[in-house]
């Protein structure tokens, strides 16, 4: 009973943050993106799930916890199809893809080693030129960078 | 934080470029004026460079102001491993303006995060040169009388050159036809073809240097194909000879038409050119100092009667 055992794994949560079909290999990517490791928060990680859509994914459920959207869309960066589950009382109360946001601060690292970014001590800033098709735009050296060769920090 | 800097062309809108053309103007009819008395500009110079940096010093000077500074970062703290942050917090407690010259790409644009004052890019590493851009465009209007409708033919390295890729943008405001001359291995990249049919911009690639072409331009923009840019030295063999110009190929030219060049050049424009009425590459320097005190000035907020 494939069905039900579905709801086991995204329901059982009382309160908090499940984020769904994760691609398998993206897992702790995604993990890091969000930092994870300074959470308290009883945290379940699931990986090479079975799922129709996907053939495998992954799967995280953070207890009590809810994420700014800016924190969380991140994840788009390498996991654009990710869904979010917010949880109260074992109800969900919403449902969404994320999206990526406008603009992203700190987490990528820029591929030109010749720009400032990678010389100083200091954060990075890339403009998502086109969000379907992911190409980040360099605030600095103004570089482009393709989803395929997105490097995170 | 401030926003008088001037770190890239497209910090400038249509009006900015138009407002510092007539600045221009002024400083070209007589570029003595004594406006800058009184204040300290630092020229930082974190990469040789000695061209731009006489043109910008000789404009603050011939602007009565003085100017502090270093000419290769060597000889400063940077050697040292002291941060470019730090460098632009210690010079801005010094001076009124800042303009700098750094060999790491987007070195200014932090610069002007950090600094309190205005920075004036004078170049970072292979991606803007402003002030370029704004001599190039002012000696375009200057030799046309205007901007609008001109076809501009830009021949050389069409895939590294910085200078190149401002001017489309620069001019993109003033419905220009461009023609891009290149060697397949230094075509103009994607991005801008995909900015100038954003524009409604008309383009034509070509890999032969004809003529034909030249003889519609009003501009002919040459720019230096480089060895090292090659990674087939055979290829380069082949058409280093093919993105020349000579004298006799400006026979049956425009009248009004104008040869610029970014300069140093080296083989890509003869020797016998330079006799030629419409060698412009010359003067079209000299009107870097009359943009720089443009640029000087609008930075300040200095009125220019």
């Amino acid at each position: 009973m494939p069905q039900q055992r579905k709801e086991l794994q995204v329901a059982a949560l009382c309160n908090g943050t499940v984020i769904d079909h994760i691609p398998s290999d993206q897992v702790y990517s995604v993990a890091d993106l969000i930092r994870l490791e300074r959470l308290d928060n009883p945290i379940t990680i699931g990986c090479n799930l079975e799922s129709r859509k996907m053939g495998t994914k992954g799967i995280i459920k953070i207890t009590d916890k809810f994420f700014e959207e800016e924190e969380i869309d991140k994840i788009a960066l390498v996991a654009p199809n990710v869904v979010l589950n917010i949880i109260r009382d074992y109800q969900v109360v919403e449902k969404r893809r994320v999206t990526l946001p406008k603009v992203i601060k700190g987490i990528v690292k820029c591929n030109n080693p010749k720009c400032i970014t990678n010389n100083e001590p200091m954060k990075t800033m890339f403009y998502v030129l086109n969000p379907d098709n992911i190409i980040l735009n360099c605030h600095y050296c103004d570089i482009k960078i393709e989803q395929k060769d997105i490097i995170l920090k | 934080m401030n926003n008088r800097s001037l770190v890239a062309i497209s910090d400038y809108q249509k009006e900015d470029i138009l407002r510092i053309l007539k600045l221009t103007e002024k400083f070209d009819e007589n570029p003595n004026r004594r406006l800058l008395e009184g204040k300290v500009c630092a020229t930082l110079f974190f990469e040789p460079s000695t061209r731009t940096r006489l043109s910008f010093e000789t404009a603050v000077n011939r602007l009565g102001g003085r100017i502090i500074g270093f000419t290769d970062a060597a000889t400063t703290s940077s050697s040292k491993g002291e941060t470019l942050k730090d460098t632009i917090k210690m010079v801005n407690n010094y001076v009124d303006l800042i303009i700098m010259r750094h060999y790491l790409e987007g070195a200014a644009r932090y610069a002007s995060e950090v600094s309190d004052v205005p920075i004036i890019n004078a170049g970072d590493g292979a991606n803007q040169h402003p002030t370029q851009t704004m001599l190039d465009i002012y000696s375009i209007y200057k030799t046309q009388g205007g901007l609008d409708n001109l076809t501009i033919t830009v021949v050389g390295d069409l895939k590294y050159g910085r200078t190149v890729h401002s001017l489309i943008n620069g001019m993109s405001h003033f419905n220009p036809t461009f023609h891009f001359i290149a060697p397949e291995e230094l075509k103009l990249p994607d991005i801008y073809k995909i900015f100038c049919d954003s524009k409604g911009i008309k383009y034509y690639e070509h890999s032969d240097f004809s003529e034909d072409v030249i003889n519609q331009s009003d501009i002919l923009y040459m720019t230096r194909v480089q060895r090292e840019r090659f990674t087939d030295l055979m290829e380069y063999e082949k058409v280093k000879n093919v993105y020349i110009l000579r004298k006799d190929m400006l026979r049956n030219t425009r009248d009004n038409l104008r040869v610029l060049h970014p300069l140093p050049r080296v083989n890509e424009i003869q020797q016998d050119v330079d006799e030629s009425p419409k060698a412009y590459y010359f003067e079209q320097a000299k009107n870097g100092m009359f943009a720089r005190q443009a640029i000087i000035c609008d930075s300040l907020g200095i009125n220019v009667e």
